[in-house]
């Protein structure tokens, strides 16, 4: 077994001047360090990340009293003697000693190929009939924990179709389904503590029903009424809410994941048992943000679980357009995240990753990624018609073979937990809840207008107030070509 | 056979031998960048210890660690000390997890910044040059800046300061020397913020720190260490946006802020002593949002104004402030407003001496403006 000194002696054998870089060095530096060249170090150091400001840098070094030019020089000339003092050694037992990577040599050139085709295994409980595959995965829920998750994946299904209509009347200005994925949020949902603090993309209402977020509040955020929590500012499904610990949803995609890492990381320095989750699609992930998320949480040791919806498309762009790899799932490891793939279409399933995905980011300090496989059977948004990219059997085969709520509605009418009459009276009553909540929506006016101009600033500024009170101004003047009706007063 | 840097420490040595300093502070490669104020700066009460820029940077950085346990401070090169050394000694003072190098990522930088900040920390990112800031533009304007407003003050990154050196510095060329505040400052809800010396530095960082915005804090690193004062070693706050008057006068308004606020005050003792001409110099000191009223209260005395910056002059905040007093001060001016900046290019390597606006470009500006 080499000693610390042996190896840092077989490096100092291949450095030169030339080589004089690298954090390795500047740790055999200090074990040889005089607090004279210790300061040199830290000066070099200084000197050499600014770049080429030679000028600068290196005539203040000079100029430093208590360096002397020959001090400087025999730092040169250790190095160069270092390479005439090589001493033999024995290859084969040779370990790399490079500080980037510790693998081990390999003698014969060998390519290492991407596997897609037999790449990350997709985890599952319950096969497309609901039935159970693996009885010790199954997490045994109770009857009314069950319940609950089929009965807030319908209740979200039943908002998607009505708000999805009433955009298409006109009576909302955008709207997003979460049609097929609902798997996704009710299971990872409920494998979270409500303090958990939720980053999504769009696509994860699910989650925010899942807490408790009334009807009327998401219809308020889609109706931009007085109700909004957002205050009327964004567009429709961009939801939040802070009692829910769920972070407001933004239009650009990706910025949350490196955000969740730094929320992560001052979660973890109060010592509070809390992790942070951060949502995302396939798509957003070749941005990066996404990346640099990634990167950030594993050296930053974050209590934080990635949790990429990858449902098959980026509006129009399927898959295989958006990466080559073997999906998101298989960048984990690059980065040093625990990683792992589930059916998303299994509410099981991902209940049991993420539930364990917790336990452990919270436990270790550490990252997870789950990749959860799931299809968009909607469309992008009420902005998109997704029959120009993609066939109507591919979308129906989802629709009806293999759909997160028809898979759990097996599991249950297998165990007598619901049958036909419990179906029947529960889509009458979800609709009849989601009807009054959007009646009430829709009669309810729009916030103040003065709102534009709040919370631009934690306080209001000169000359933001001078703005509002010039378009006050105007609209008095100009008033009956303004719907003030709309609005409160 | 002469390089050139030897060349152009010989033009400096010429430039310095026809243009004795005011103050000699800096080192012989700095020649005069900085002109310690002065009339004294009543900041704070307490003791105070010779410091420079990033010293009294470390300074401010050290009193927040101090005080505020969520503190944390984060960046490449951060933990060694930084590239310009204005975090030395806090890691091993406070901690490796309150003082911790990032990867190399700019985006991750500020987006683990907002996160951070968002979940109750404060949150202090440090960008090594304000050069390499654009990958974090998309976060800084689409996410920091609108973070409160968006969410209807649900949530906020407040607690979030950026800091990044910023500003020409003899050699730095096109990706070392730059002054991105204007990109900026089309941006509502962020603040920016830029010190002339070490005491503004330390107050001014402080108050960025404890606003509850999302700051950036642009340290201008020619300053580093040529700029030398006695700052207050406790903490204490300077009020962002507004602006100082350094000097009164009667004539005419100049207004900078960072390093070319000592061109300023060279140029307007070469005004007083070669024309008679009384110059009001102002120190912007916050970009945005900018005290328009000591500004415009300035030139309805004086009648004439310049502005001068490093960076490019059209797009330049130059051009926002020249609109906004042509706005509020019309009738009071009694010629065009002057903008004296860098031209627009890129900014250049061996052609910098000719790039920048140095007090010569500035008095001409200023004698044009007297004579128009």
């Amino acid at each position: 077994m080499t000693t610390l000194p042996e190896i840092l002696d077989r490096f100092n054998q291949n450095a030169s001047a030339a080589k004089f870089r690298g954090r390795a060095v500047w740790d055999f530096h200090r074990q040889e360090q005089t607090r004279d060249t210790h300061a040199l170090d830290v000066k070099m150091a200084a000197a050499r990340g600014v770049k080429k400001l030679y000028g600068i840098g290196l005539h203040a070094i000079r100029q430093n009293a208590s360096l002397k030019a020959t001090t400087f020089l025999q730092q040169r000339a250790f190095r160069v003697n270092g390479a005439l003092r090589q001493q033999p050694f024995d290859s084969s037992a040779e370990k790399p000693q490079f500080p980037g990577a510790s693998a081990e040599f390999i003698d014969h050139l060998e390519f290492i190929q991407p596997n897609v085709i037999s790449g990350i295994p997709v985890y599952r409980v319950m096969d497309r009939q609901g039935q159970i595959i693996n009885p010790s995965e199954d997490p045994k829920l109770s009857k009314e924990m069950v319940l609950n998750f089929y009965q807030k994946m319908t209740l979200l299904n039943t908002m998607d179709r009505i708000l999805y209509e009433s955009q298409r009347q006109g009576r909302i200005s955008f709207y997003m389904t979460n049609y097929g994925e609902e798997g996704t949020h009710i299971g990872s949902a409920a494998a979270l503590e409500p303090t958990d603090l939720v980053f999504g993309q769009y696509r994860e209402a699910g989650v925010l029903m899942y807490r408790g977020f009334p009807l009327d509040l998401f219809m308020a955020q889609c109706y931009a009424n007085a109700d909004d929590l957002g205050k009327g500012r964004q567009m429709p499904v961009h939801y939040g809410c802070k009692d829910l610990n769920f972070v407001t949803i933004s239009s650009p995609l990706a910025t949350q994941l490196p955000q969740a890492a730094g929320a992560a990381y001052a979660v973890k320095r109060e010592n509070s048992n809390r992790v942070v989750v951060c949502y995302f699609g396939e798509g957003a992930a070749s941005e990066g943000d996404a990346h640099a998320g990634f990167n950030f949480s594993a050296t930053l040791e974050c209590p934080l679980i990635f949790f990429c919806r990858n449902n098959g498309y980026a509006i129009s762009t399927p898959t295989n357009e958006q990466y080559r790899g073997d999906g998101i799932a298989a960048r984990g490891p690059g980065y040093g995240l625990m990683s792992i793939r589930v059916d998303g279409n299994d509410v099981f399933a991902v209940y049991n990753a993420t539930k364990e995905a917790r336990r452990r980011a919270v436990a270790e300090n550490q990252p997870f990624l789950i990749e959860a496989m799931t299809y968009r059977i909607g469309h992008h948004s009420t902005s998109d018609d997704s029959s120009a990219y993609r066939s109507v059997d591919e979308v129906n085969y989802w629709d009806k073979q293999d759909h997160p709520i028809s898979r759990l509605r097996h599991y249950m009418t297998a165990r007598d937990w619901w049958g036909e009459d419990e179906e029947k009276a529960w889509r009458k009553q979800s609709r009849k809840l989601v009807m009054e909540a959007f009646e009430r929506a829709e009669r309810r006016l729009k916030p103040n207008p003065e709102l534009l101009f709040t919370d631009v600033y934690d306080e209001m500024i000169p000359p933001i107030a001078k703005q509002r009170d010039a378009m006050w101004r105007h609209i008095q003047q100009y008033k009956e070509h303004y719907p003030l009706d709309l609005y409160e007063k | 056979r002469m390089t050139m840097s030897r060349a152009l420490m010989h033009f400096n040595a010429a430039s310095r031998a026809t243009n004795p300093p005011l103050t000699f502070t800096g080192t012989e490669i700095e020649e005069q960048v900085f002109i310690a104020d002065t009339h004294c700066m009543n900041v704070s009460a307490g003791p105070t210890q010779k410091m420079n820029l990033f010293q009294s940077v470390t300074s401010a950085l050290d009193n927040t660690l101090a005080g505020d346990p969520t503190a944390v401070i984060f960046g490449e090169d951060v933990a060694f000390g930084g590239v310009f050394r204005c975090t030395v000694g806090l890691r091993d003072k406070y901690g490796k997890d309150r003082v911790f190098n990032t990867p190399l990522c700019e985006q991750g930088i500020v987006g683990f910044g907002i996160g951070a900040a968002a979940a109750g920390a404060t949150a202090i990112a440090e960008i090594q040059f304000a050069d390499y800031i654009y990958p974090a533009f998309d976060q800084i304007v689409n996410e920091a800046a609108k973070y409160r407003y968006r969410s209807g003050n649900m949530f906020d990154c407040g607690k979030l300061t950026i800091r990044a050196p910023w500003g020409c510095v003899g050699h730095g060329s096109i990706y070392h020397s730059q002054c991105p505040e204007a990109f900026f400052t089309h941006c509502p809800g962020i603040k920016i913020v830029v010190p002339r010396g070490p005491v503004q530095a330390k107050g001014l960082l402080l108050s960025c720190i404890a606003d509850q915005n999302p700051c950036i804090f642009f340290e201008p690193k020619i300053l580093y260490r040529a700029a030398v004062e006695q700052v207050p070693t406790e903490a204490y706050q300077i009020p962002l946006s507004q602006a100082e008057v350094l000097q009164e006068g009667s004539d005419l308004t100049l207004v900078a802020w960072g390093t070319q606020v000592h061109v300023l005050k060279e140029v307007a003792a070469m005004a007083q002593e070669k024309l008679g001409v009384s110059c009001e110099l102002i120190d912007l000191r916050t970009i945005l949002p900018w005290d328009t009223e000591t500004v415009c209260k300035s030139v309805v005395k004086t009648g004439r104004l310049l502005i001068s910056h490093e960076a490019p002059v059209t797009g330049g905040f130059a051009a926002e402030i020249s609109s906004t007093v042509q706005e509020e001060c019309f009738l009071n001016l009694e010629a065009p407003i002057s903008r004296v900046c860098g031209y627009d290019t890129p900014f250049p390597h061996i052609f910098e001496p000719f790039y920048i606006p140095d007090k010569w470009k500035c008095f001409e500006a200023v004698k044009r403006m007297i004579n128009y």
